[in-house]
């Protein structure tokens, strides 16, 4: 692969993903409102789709405010974090053949390590801030991701059984072959989803935050661009676990000739993303310990059920 | 005499039989509720004695009677202390009363008796001075704790123009924020146990889930909840001062803040004492219209709990479909009264105007989609499993604890006490009306929103019974101290003249005497105790709202829970801000 196309993939990434994140803080709100039956943002520009560049403007312009209160350099660092960590996690996903930032043979241990650290954002955010209710927002951010990390890692090794690497290409190409993996995974694919909304904690795995319980959880105290990067991150959250949900479990840039690769790949993750915004409006909040014995009680046992029996299959059939 | 006043006589005569060496004087008061004069001395003894037959104190009052002029017949008081006890299996009241002088306005508290006491000797200590002996906390409830006098004694004044100029100098504003410091000594809380320091998290007074303006400070164990106080006042104005400043007529608006979600229902009590006191007997159009408006208003504030409460429980959706079906039954509202949250529509004699043209088609398409709409709300909400593990066995009270702790309304009826005052005790024309009352048994948040919903269905049958036998009629009494009177011969004579004129620039004279009229409200059981002294405004205006002993209890229920479940708490009771401070 020539140097250019390298950088083109590479700023064409990172310009898709903000921009991904920055659109779907309009078209999350516009599709709610359509769920709701009312109309949701749309006034600035044509079906209000400026919106979001007026929603970046704004946070731009904010002041940018540290509690006198606040442990300061942490304070500024936490926003950050998750940021970079769900942008690095983007660097792994192949987009349609070849393109694709670099194909690591351990793509899919990358990527989980990436969204491990995110969590370390909402925390240190918490913890920064000095506030009772961030404090109470980190703690459980912290048994949530916890609880939540240990199957979302589980869920995966059957797929990586079946394909044999751990290369994100190679799970596409093997789907290829052995048909989606949601058919033959289909119980890994229910733990991932789960896992995967709890780690971009949104509702109903928003309890970090839930603004019925704790104001606004770990991020209270944060205002101006500092409370943006925890939204652009939530959002870029959310894009990429729906690509990796697709990438995993729906086949990737498979699908028929008439459209590229890159066009399914792009559907599929927006159908997704589309679910996922469905699931905030259709869902209450379970309490932080019902969450927590959902996820140790049901999901854990599943993931090693499926995994046992996925060893199984691969070894003696 | 009334078959209402001959048992109020039985019942007094009665009680002297039962405790001979008690000494009581008995008031003739024009809502026929036995109303006896008793000795400071006794007042424990025979609360004590009473509380075997009338399970709740139903309110407790000051009365600052120093400038009331027709007091014939009463024992000297400067200060009256009034408790309203209710009985809901004998469905009667009394009222008793102690009378103080200014030199020892000393009582002993009752909290011992009926534990609710304790929020009213509060209340009662901050607005008159009066002193609670033995009182556990007698701190200032509703005022801020830097006020200086009592706000319901005649001398206080009214307005703040009555007063020096108000000046926010940075040393008061200090001065009033270290004064709402919370401080865990003085509510007898611990600031750590052996094995832990605990946090005191201050939820509220600005909080998404309070409900307006309520704080709660929480002594937490990591986020079980160890302990709770409650405090309010935040959204006190004075209602009940207002009352003696305002005509009997133009307070009406007022009342219809109280509850803000209520709107017309707040009128009715009020309203209905005031006729009662003038002695006007309202046409039964009027009493229709009235009972419909007020249904469709438990419909609204009902819907907009149902909202709420799921949208505190994390669901997001459910609210805007209740409000969207609430603007619905606006409409409605506003092509009747003409207002919408607080039309201030009722009016003493009747209402303002009539019905408008094509009334019955608006209320008969809303009738017909509310149905489906619940049913669809049922299934997205009550049946949401997730709202289930969220609010069922959270937030328990039994019938007896309700009844101690003065909880009426839905949160009574969630216990499994069959009782409404609209069925069991009927006021204003409900005894013609067929509606069942819906009960459930486990007195749990989840019981309490369907206690809600059940109701709403119910509302709605009345609402049909209401169109579909709408009596012909006025509908405005033909009285003198109707407000205002009926305009068809005041161009023709001048008596009738007069009249109008007097009653609209004056307001109406209405005539000595005590009253109170208490309704089924959206909320609970809502009281207005009205003492005239035979002039255009009231004397003391009592407003026994529904909200206040609810929140009382809400430490109670949630010890032990964690704060998600306190919010579903207070999502499920179901309270109102206004109605609680007044």
């Amino acid at each position: 692969m020539p140097g250019w196309l390298i950088y083109f993939i590479i700023f064409g990434t990172i310009f898709g993903a903000f921009g991904g994140a920055a659109v779907l803080i309009w078209f999350e709100r516009r599709l709610l409102g359509i769920w709701q039956d009312r109309l949701g943002p749309n006034r600035v520009g044509p079906l209000g789709i400026g919106l979001a560049l007026a929603d970046v403007i704004k946070l731009f312009a904010k002041e940018d405010w540290v509690p006198p209160f606040a442990d300061k350099f942490v304070f500024v660092f936490a926003p950050t974090a998750i940021v970079m960590a769900m942008l690095l996690g983007f660097a792994v996903v192949p987009f349609a053949p070849g393109i694709h930032v670099i194909d690591l043979n351990i793509a899919l241990l990358f990527f989980m390590g990436m969204t491990s650290l995110a969590v370390y954002s909402v925390m240190l955010g918490g913890l920064a801030s000095n506030n009772k209710y961030a404090l109470l927002g980190g703690l459980r951010s912290a048994a949530q991701m916890v609880s939540y990390e240990v199957f979302m890692g589980l869920s995966l090794m059957g797929v990586v059984m079946l394909t044999g690497s751990f290369s994100l290409v190679d799970i596409v190409n093997t789907q290829a072959e052995k048909g989606w993996f949601v058919f033959s995974q289909f119980f890994g694919f229910v733990a991932f989803m789960m896992a995967g909304i709890a780690e971009s904690h949104r509702l109903p795995f928003d309890l970090p935050e839930a603004e019925h319980e704790l104001v606004a959880g770990f991020h209270t105290e944060y205002s101006g661009m500092k409370f943006g990067m925890f939204m652009v991150g939530e959002y870029l959250g959310l894009i990429l676990i729906s690509s990796m949900i697709c990438t995993i479990f729906f086949g990737g840039w498979l699908g028929p000739d008439f459209l590229p690769p890159i066009f399914w790949f792009t559907i599929k993750t927006f159908v997704f993303i589309c679910f996922f915004i469905l699931l905030r409006a259709a869902i209450p909040r379970p309490r932080y310990d019902q969450l927590m014995i959902f996820g140790w009680q049901y999901l854990l046992p599943l993931t090693l059920i499926n995994l046992l029996v996925t060893g199984a299959v691969v070894l003696w059939l | 005499m009334s078959a209402s006043a001959e048992h109020a006589l039985t019942a007094t005569v009665e009680l002297r039989q039962r405790l001979p060496h008690m000494s009581f004087l008995t008031q003739q008061t024009i809502d026929d509720i036995p109303t006896l004069w008793i000795l400071r001395e006794q007042l424990c003894e025979i609360l004590r004695f009473l509380k075997s037959d009338y399970e709740m104190l139903f309110d407790l009052c000051g009365v600052d009677e120093r400038l009331r002029a027709h007091r014939d017949g009463l024992p000297p008081s400067d200060y009256t202390v009034v408790y309203h006890l209710m009985s809901f299996k004998q469905c009667r009241d009394i009222r008793l009363k102690v009378a103080l002088s200014e030199n020892d306005i000393n009582l002993p508290t009752i909290a011992s008796v009926y534990p609710n006491a304790n929020w009213y000797e509060r209340e009662a200590w901050d607005m008159f001075g009066i002193n609670f002996s033995g009182h556990p906390n007698l701190y200032r409830i509703l005022l801020p704790p830097t006020w200086v006098g009592h706000a319901l004694r005649k001398d206080h004044p009214a307005r703040a123009t009555e007063m020096g100029p108000f000046h926010m100098t940075e040393e008061r504003q200090d001065k009033e924020q270290e004064a709402l410091r919370f401080r865990p000594e003085q509510w007898g809380l611990k600031r750590k146990n052996k094995n832990t320091e605990f946090m005191f998290l201050n939820l509220g007074p600005n909080h998404p889930s309070v409900h307006g303006v309520f704080r709660i400070v929480l002594q937490l164990d990591g986020e079980v909840i160890v302990d709770a106080v409650p405090e309010i006042g935040y959204h006190h104005r004075g209602a009940e001062k207002m009352a003696e400043r305002q005509t009997w007529h133009s307070y009406i608006p007022y009342t219809d803040r109280i509850d803000y979600l209520g709107g017309v229902m707040n009128n009715l009590p009020y309203v209905m004492a005031v006729e009662k006191l003038a002695g006007i007997t309202v046409p039964d159009r009027a009493r229709v219209i009235r009972i419909m408006m007020a249904e469709m208003f438990r419909i609204s504030s009902h819907l907009v709990f149902y909202g709420t409460f799921a949208q505190d429980v994390g669901q997001m959706s459910p609210v805007f479909y209740m409000f969207s079906d609430r603007e619905r039954l606006f409409r409605i509202v506003e092509a009747v009264t003409g207002g919408r949250m607080h039309p201030a529509w009722f009016r003493i004699g009747g209402v303002a105007q009539d019905l408008p043209k094509g009334w019955h088609e608006m209320f008969t398409d809303f009738l017909d989609w509310m149905p489906k709409r619940l049913d669809h709300f049922d299934k997205m909400v009550m049946q949401n499993s997730i709202l289930k593990q969220r609010t069922k066995h959270i937030g328990v009270y039994s019938t007896a604890e309700a009844l101690d702790w003065g909880i009426t309304g839905p949160g009574l009826r969630a216990t499994g006490m069959d009782f409404d005052f609209r069925r069991d005790r009927p006021y204003g024309g409900y005894d013609q009306f067929d509606f069942e009352v819906p009960v459930y048994n486990n007195g749990d948040c989840y019981d309490r929103a369907m206690v809600r919903v059940d109701e709403i269905r119910q509302s709605l049958r009345i609402i049909r019974q209401c169109v579909a036998n709408m009596p012909a009629g006025p509908y405005k009494a033909d009285h003198p101290a109707t407000t205002p009177p009926p305009r068809e011969r005041t161009m023709q004579d001048i008596e009738t003249l007069i009249h109008h004129f007097v009653n609209v620039s004056w307001g109406p004279v209405i005539p000595e005497g005590e009253c109170s009229v208490t309704i089924e409200a959206t909320k609970g059981l809502n009281m207005y105790y009205l003492t005239s002294d035979g002039g255009t405004n009231s004397y003391r205006t009592r407003i026994r709202a529904p909200s206040f002993p609810h929140l009382q209890q809400i430490p109670l229920i949630s010890r032990g829970l964690l704060i998600p479940d306190l919010i579903a708490i207070l999502a499920s009771i179901d309270f109102v801000m206004a109605d609680v401070d007044r």
